[in-house]
């Protein structure tokens, strides 16, 4: 494992032309597919760079570990409001493990992304190495800013094909002060999609909607200054009914089982998908989908937008059919979890253009192909 | 403002070009007449005006691929139009180009209120978004002030803000989907009614590319449901440092306004001149600060924000007691550049964002340089996000006061990055501050962009001599591209 500690070193090992496996922590190491690199962390790019809240700016050394960002954010009565999921047990790791770099490589965002923003709106601009050896940087340090193509956006969710980052800016926001969970029993899966349709077409402003088919639970949270979230509160009970209530610390625990996906991976699955789809349609075909697969499991998180699916392994080719008959050209299915001869085997990700068109994208930052070569496609 | 020197190979074939436009669009929606195309001649930056070579109005995505393929196959240039109120000269024609009015792809596709967006062609007018959902309560949340006008596919391109974006965002952060169309007339479609959808975020890199990447053909918007309440908050301040530390300890609670907006003295005093909204005119600087929610939120934020006002020596504090005093006291930031076009013959308006603590610094070393050169400015300034709109007063009929102007608002620029700040943080790069990019930006950087360009548009066709400061070949850049040992430009200048 290379540990670069400064940009310097980091582009000598880029010039080196040798492929690289890039990682932070490597948490996240078992999402993609599987392939061959030399690898290279860039934990050692570590640290609170500059933060001044009022500014709503943060930046960091992309190897920073995460948590360590959120407690400096607490301090400050801020958040990062996408509330990135903990992907660590998924593939056999502790909790609180990765890294800012990490989590914006991924694009990883929780359940407040359809009411907030996902990693990528609140990545402001970023310093790197692209896959020729030269050192960039793109975007600013300030909320607003048009200057130039937004190649932050690019970066996130690019899984460290495109440039090897040193260090982020993020655009970071007041946390709420006061937050709670309403939990309804007993809700049949259409009347889920009908309450979601409501509550998230109301001016409420819930902040969390999330749905466990098996248990029947339906899941709200609202969130902001106490007065506001009691009137609210009120309001969607009228709306979808009176339901269990938590405050403070419970409803804040309850939130955190379900951004990181407790229920999906208990038991451990074999496989796991994010699947993303238009939320007022999600409740149509799932349970028959559940049926099909086996040892399946879902968790819906996002008003009915994304769709965690657990199951063990049978015929994977059926169950990439199952899943597009439930998808209906409508959507998006993303492989977290697979074992490493499917990972060899399959894509895991599926492009929404022509892969020659991604493959010039790529070649502009990285020609040679230096970085994480094969890990998203077997042609990028 | 130099743009490359016409190429005289697309100037001579310029009648058998606008024949096949007229041949795949039909002859109603191709214009060469030089007087009929006059009309396009500038956008909203209207000091420079260039009449193109040949104007096609597609009314379909299939006539925008169609007229790009032509385009492509007589290897002319392309430059797309909205509704043509860019600030910085996006849409400003070339004497080589094809100027590609997207206007006639003006309808509403779809509104799914149940998924919570609209499906739209590019030539819809940001407001009419809105107005279409107004009855069941929802909206368009991003508010440029150009809104009655301005499309939604220039939003897309310019990734367009307006004062409600530091809590509901830009237009990159209200987007769902794109359909695209490439130089060579390929469509690609981004995104859709489900959100992040994996891999390279193209939809991302498109908004705000100024159009230089693709041509938008139909877009996939968030809508938002309206708030319950708004209100409004004015106050006055004896300077900008004692507003500016107003408006940090607004967010240093943990409020996140709809809109914080601060003007100074000129602009409080040109804008109270033209629409009388009561603006404390013994003011230093004005804040308005707006909050939205259910009522008992915006009451108790109204009232925490009136403490927070009065404790940094706010005077003359007025709450709006009505809608119609909240759109009085929002009529005359609205009309600020209006305003300021009453009290001189021309204005030119910039767009620097800085992080908000150099507000002071900034204002007081812009002071020193309107000394300098001889010429007013006022100031409006989206406090809350740190953009700032200085307004530089001119007369374009005395000779030198539009180049006077023209460096004054360079060096405002030039001294928003030097505190740590940006060129545009909504009007876009455009023509205007294409050659300020080197101030922000070295050569690695503005060469790993222009390699970006390279992977969707290799023979530079697409919006050329907007953005980035010189032209170079893609080969030369490391991305080879080059077809048949030919370079798509033979000999470009530097300009």
């Amino acid at each position: 494992m290379l540990l670069p500690e400064t940009e310097s070193q980091l582009i000598d090992i880029v010039k080196s032309g040798e492929p690289l496996a890039l990682c932070g922590h490597g948490t996240k190491s078992g999402w993609g597919r599987v392939f061959e690199g030399k690898p290279v962390s860039l934990k050692k790019f570590s640290g609170i760079i500059d933060y001044t809240p009022a500014e709503l700016v943060m930046t960091v050394g992309a190897g920073t570990p995460l948590s360590q960002v959120e407690r400096a954010l607490e301090d400050a009565g801020q958040h990062l409001a996408f509330e990135p999921v903990d992907l660590g047990p998924v593939y056999g790791r502790p909790l609180d493990e990765q890294t800012i770099g990490g989590v914006i490589a991924t694009n990883l965002s929780g359940p407040r992304r359809p009411f907030a923003g996902a990693a990528r709106d609140f990545f402001l601009g970023f310093k790197g190495v692209n896959g020729s050896g030269e050192a960039i940087k793109a975007g600013a340090k300030v909320v607003k800013n048009v200057t130039g193509y937004d190649l932050p956006k690019l970066i996130a969710g690019s899984f460290g094909t495109l440039i090897a980052m040193t260090e982020v800016t993020l655009k970071v926001v007041p946390a709420p002060e006061a937050s709670v969970a309403l939990i309804l029993e007993s809700v049949e899966i259409s009347k889920a999609t009908r309450l979601f349709i409501a509550a998230l077409g109301s001016s409420i402003e819930p902040t969390g909607a999330a749905y466990l088919p098996d248990q029947q639970r339906l899941f709200f949270r609202l969130e902001g200054s106490g007065p506001s979230v009691a009137y609210r509160l009120k309001a969607l009970q009228a709306l979808v009914g009176e339901g269990e209530v938590l405050e403070g610390a419970a409803a804040r625990q309850i939130w955190q089982n379900l951004r990181n996906i407790n229920h999906v991976l208990t038991p451990k699955p074999t496989l796991l998908w994010s699947l993303s789809v238009p939320s007022a349609g999600f409740g149509e075909g799932l349970m028959s989908l559940l049926d099909k697969l086996d040892g399946a499991k879902a968790q819906v998180d996002w008003g009915g937008g994304r769709v965690w699916l657990a199951h063990s392994l049978t015929d994977f080719a059926a169950a990439v059919r199952a899943i597009h008959s439930y998808l209906k050209g409508h959507g998006h299915a993303t492989l977290l979890l697979a074992p490493d001869d499917l990972r060899r085997a399959e894509n895991v990700f599926a492009p929404e253009v022509p892969i020659a068109l991604l493959r010039k994208i790529r070649a502009a930052f990285d020609p040679g192909l230096v970085f994480n070569r094969g890990r998203l496609h077997p042609d990028l | 403002m130099l743009m490359p020197p016409p190429d005289r190979a697309a100037l001579e074939a310029a009648p058998e070009f606008a024949a096949a436009l007229r041949a795949a669009l039909g002859a109603d929606n191709v214009i060469a007449d030089q007087r009929a195309m006059r009309p396009y001649e500038s956008d909203g930056l209207t000091a420079y005006r260039q009449v193109p070579l040949v104007v096609a109005l597609p009314r379909s995505t299939a006539e925008v691929s169609a007229a790009l393929k032509i385009a492509h196959r007589f290897g002319i240039k392309v430059v797309p139009r909205g509704a043509g109120t860019s600030l910085s000269g996006g849409a400003l024609p070339l004497a080589d180009g094809l100027l590609l009015g997207l206007g006639k792809l003006n309808r509403i596709l779809d509104i799914d209120l149940a998924n919570r967006c609209a499906v739209v062609q590019p030539g819809v007018p940001n407001l009419a978004i809105s107005h279409a959902v107004a009855n069941e309560g929802f909206y368009y949340a991003p508010d440029p002030s150009s809104q009655i006008a301005c499309s939604i596919g220039g939003n897309v391109a310019e990734n367009s803000g307006g004062v409600h974006c530091l809590k509901y965002g830009l237009t990159t952060n209200n987007l769902l989907g794109l359909e695209v169309v490439l130089m060579d007339g390929e469509i690609i479609r981004l995104g859709g009614k489900h959100l992040d959808s994996g891999l390279y975020d193209l939809m991302g890199l498109f908004t705000g590319s100024e159009g230089l990447l693709g041509v938008v053909t139909e877009v996939t918007v968030k809508l938002l449901k309206k708030p319950e309440k708004a209100r409004a908050l004015l106050a006055g301040f004896a300077s900008s440092e004692s507003a500016g530390a107003a408006v940090a300890a607004i967010i240093g609670a943990g409020i996140i306004p709809a809109g914080m907006e601060m003007m100074d003295k000129p602009a409080i005093h040109a804008a109270e001149d033209f629409v009388h909204a009561g603006y404390p005119l013994d003011a230093e600087a004005l804040l308005i600060v707006e909050l939205d929610g259910p009522e008992v939120e915006v009451d108790d934020l109204i009232s925490r924000v009136s403490t927070i006002a009065t404790s940094h020596g706010a005077t003359g504090l007025r709450v709006s007691q009505s809608e119609e005093e909240r759109l009085l006291i929002w009529a005359g930031r609205k009309a600020a550049f209006p305003a300021v076009g009453r009290i001189s013959p021309d204005y030119y308006c910039m767009d620097g964002t800085i992080p908000r603590s150099r507000l002071p610094e900034v204002l007081h070393r812009m002071n020193a340089l309107s000394v300098l050169h001889g010429l007013r400015v006022a100031n409006v300034f989206h406090a809350g996000d740190g953009n700032l709109h200085p307004l530089i007063l001119y007369d374009a009929n005395k000779p030198g006061e539009l180049e006077s102007a023209e460096a004054f608002g360079a060096d405002i620029l030039k001294l928003c990055v030097e505190v740590g700040g940006v060129l545009t943080g909504e009007h876009g790069v455009g023509v205007e501050k294409r050659d300020l990019m080197s101030t922000m930006f070295n050569d690695a950087d503005l060469n790993q962009q222009l390699r970006v360009k390279c992977a969707f548009d290799a023979g530079n066709l697409l919006n050329p001599g907007k953005v980035f400061p010189t032209l170079h070949r893609c080969a030369e850049l490391g991305a080879m591209h080059v077809r048949g040992g030919k370079l798509p430009y033979p000999d470009l200048p530097r300009f």
